[in-house]
């Protein structure tokens, strides 16, 4: 990429709020949900009320409710990501090896979670920077495999600009094929056997404006592009 | 019954035969439900190459981390290492050895390893680093990475309560990785919030029988340090701004 690629800030890019409710409008009521560390745990506070989902963390809780009141807050009850959280009526707390299995064995219906790249066929990078402190990939791996349904909620280029929806990843992966929806500050992609369809762009963008920030090959949805407005 | 009690006096006496590059499954899940009594009875001891197996690494100056940092352990396996500067600094001078494993897989691997099962076909990891060098199979049309089971020679485990059979209950998330660690070990070490007679946990309500466990000990108070305090505020009660 040259310098002079460097993008000024797009007008009308979705915050990470918006970005986070456009997500929570694929969850639909009685799903089991898993939201990842970042912008898809801000998700959670974007599901209507009245509508049924139930949050597993894997950690080992199915029906996750919000933070306690100060002082309310249990060393023993946390979350994936380590924070204190409380259980919902009806919860179930289990044993890292059940939740797993649960997870493994399909039955959380979607996995909502970041991404350091997405590619054209679905492939995630979100745990290496080759060079770089290395973590771990926690439950990630295990999440992506497992799910039916893998939604990525990412900015869709690097503060300098670069592209991260491409067409081949250039970090590690997390997993391969697993990534059906891809949700970013200017676009929803979808995933499918004949490549990464548009089916929704922030309004003022056009379809050749998206793909002058996108190395991946993008397709117009055959049913339209709708305008994206969480 | 009271001659066959598994309880030890001291956290120091039930780690007593934990020798230099024992292999250690240690459970907890960040700082929630890990064996903290235990942990700082090694430290005491000062054993030296271990290789833990243990889903973190715990923080700089708490759980493992106090290991870490007396350069007591040689190998950890665990699937995420964040938020640690003493881990990091060994890591990068390569004073520490370090097997990222995939959650799943990791609380997998210890699962067979307690039920006798050597390997197992997952989905997890495929097509990324996790498999290189692995055998990997089809079934059914998708592809699968063969796992190798994971056993040690103690496993280290937190309940809430024992009783002085074994018998083992957890609180809330601070289950996680402990029961399935507690059945992979040649000797595994249960530490405990109270001790409660025999028969007073319902049979139906007990996550560890006592099979699994060789000895219990009562670690009396607990740190429960917190890594995130997270809260929200409460609606005011008077109901005026």
């Amino acid at each position: 990429m040259s310098t002079t690629s460097k993008v000024s800030p797009i007008p009308g890019v979705l915050s990470r709020e918006a970005l986070a409710r456009r997500a929570a409008q694929e969850v639909r009521a009685g799903m089991y949900v898993n939201l990842g560390i970042g912008i898809p745990t801000l998700v959670a506070n974007e599901i209507p009320a009245d509508k049924h989902v139930v949050l597993q963390s894997e950690n080992g809780i199915l029906g996750m409710g919000p933070f306690p009141f100060e002082g309310e807050e249990r060393a023993d009850l946390i979350n994936a990501g380590k924070q204190t959280v409380t259980l919902v009526p009806g919860a179930s707390v289990f044993s890292s090896d059940a939740s797993f299995a649960m997870i493994r064995g399909g039955h959380v219906d979607l996995t909502i979670l970041g991404a350091m790249e997405v590619s054209e066929k679905g492939d995630l990078a979100n745990w290496m920077i080759p060079g770089k402190m290395v973590k771990g990939m926690g439950g990630a791996m295990d999440l992506v495999a497992g799910s039916p349904y893998v939604v990525v909620v990412m900015q869709h280029c690097a503060p300098d600009g670069s592209p991260k929806v491409l067409k081949n990843c250039t970090l590690p992966l997390t997993g391969k094929k697993v990534v059906k929806k891809v949700i970013t500050d200017r676009a929803v992609l979808e995933v499918r056997d004949e490549g990464l369809f548009v089916l929704e762009i922030i309004p003022g963008m056009t379809f050749e404006e998206l793909e002058a920030c996108t190395e991946a090959h993008l397709k117009k949805s055959p049913t339209g592009i709708k305008e994206l407005r969480p | 019954m009271k001659d066959r009690t598994k309880l030890v006096e001291s956290a120091l006496d039930a780690i007593a035969d934990i020798r230099d590059d024992a292999v250690l499954m240690v459970g907890g899940f960040g700082l929630c439900g890990i064996p903290e009594h235990l942990i700082e009875a090694l430290r005491v001891k000062g054993v030296k190459g271990l290789t833990c197996i243990s889903n973190n690494a715990g923080v700089d100056d708490f759980g493992l981390g106090r290991l870490l940092k007396t350069g007591q352990v040689r190998k950890m396996v665990s699937s995420y290492v964040g938020e640690n500067k003493t881990f990091e600094r060994l890591f990068l001078d390569g004073s520490l050895e370090v097997e990222l494993v995939p959650q799943g897989t990791l609380a997998e691997r210890i699962r067979a390893g307690g039920a006798g099962i050597p390997a197992f076909y997952t989905p997890t990891g495929v097509g990324t680093l996790v498999a290189e060098g692995k055998e990997t199979k089809i079934f059914d049309g998708r592809e699968y990475v063969l796992e190798r089971a994971l056993k040690a020679d103690f496993a280290l485990v937190k309940a809430r309560r024992a009783d002085s059979l074994g018998n083992l209950q957890y609180d809330f998330t601070a289950m996680n990785f402990n029961p399935a660690m507690a059945t992979a070990a040649n000797i595994t070490l249960a530490e405990v919030e109270e001790i409660v007679a025999i028969g007073e946990m319902h049979p139906a309500t007990i996550h560890t029988p006592g099979i699994y466990v060789q000895r219990v000990v009562c670690g009396g108070t607990y740190e429960k340090r917190i890594e995130q305090r997270t809260v929200r505020a409460r609606a005011s009660a008077g109901g005026s701004q």
